[in-house]
């Protein structure tokens, strides 16, 4: 669920940014693609074409069933859409080490994902 | 779709998720479903067991709730992207509220009849209820 405390903000184009604790949107209305490159240069990554495939693949799951897709769901929605390589764990690993359900949606503008631990 | 015998669906599981509460008014379905996926998740072989109030669920034209409640018909319509393929309705708790297996459309669902949704419950290692 999207939190709805401001901890700190960010700003980007002369607005402020609100994010929460853990560095979520607080209003998922606030994500543009100018915030994803943003939010990925704080964690120091650089978003390749390859990240904005996977950032493409979260947004529409969210669209379409309101809800951050944990790892297993997420690699399925990657197969479907890019193909099998694309859609490997490893693949999304090595774009979002640590967590992809969890870093990707936090770029992607996605409430953190509940169902993923 | 159709009532099954039992054996042809009844095969083995590792969690069975109860669901007998209706959509808005409380988050017991919400909450079921989100179990559901969690487990699903780690790769646990869920069913899911649509019964009592459970079933309306299952009816088309779903909306959000009231307070900005979201509606549960997307979250269903996740399931399949979790690989909870095992849906079930109980034949009994539709009949009781008026409804046939025809308006159950929102999910591929097996309509069983009550006495093999006892056999169900037996055919699963771990039953939630919801």
């Amino acid at each position: 669920m999207a939190s709805s405390e401001t901890v700190r903000t960010l700003s980007l184009d002369g607005r402020e940014i609100g994010l929460d604790a853990e560095g979520y949107l607080v209003d998922l209305e606030d994500w543009s693609p100018a915030l994803a490159e943003r939010l990925a240069a704080e964690e120091g990554r650089e978003l390749t074409p390859e990240h904005w495939e996977v950032i493409e693949v979260l947004r529409d799951f969210y669209q379409r069933f309101s809800l951050s897709p944990a790892m297993r769901p997420l690699t399925k929605a990657m197969t479907q859409r890019f193909g099998a390589d694309k859609g490997r764990s490893l693949h999304l690993m090595r774009l979002f080490p640590d967590s992809p359900p969890k870093v990707g949606a936090r770029i992607a503008g996605l409430p953190k994902p509940t169902n993923c631990l | 779709m159709g009532i099954v015998s039992p054996g042809e669906s009844l095969a083995p599981g590792e969690l069975l998720v109860i669901l007998r509460h209706a959509p808005h008014g409380s988050s017991w379905l919400r909450e079921g479903l989100e179990a559901a996926m969690v487990a699903a998740a780690f790769g646990r072989e869920v069913g899911l067991l649509f019964t009592g109030e459970g079933v309306l669920a299952l009816l088309e034209g779903q909306q959000a709730g009231a307070l900005g409640q979201k509606g549960s018909d997307n979250l269903l319509a996740a399931l399949e992207m979790y690989d909870v393929e095992r849906c079930y309705v109980d034949a009994a708790a539709l009949e009781r509220r008026g409804l046939s297996e025809n308006d159950v459309s929102l999910l591929p669902v097996t309509v069983l009849a009550h006495a093999d949704v006892v056999a169900l419950t037996q055919c699963f290692s771990r039953v939630l209820s919801f």
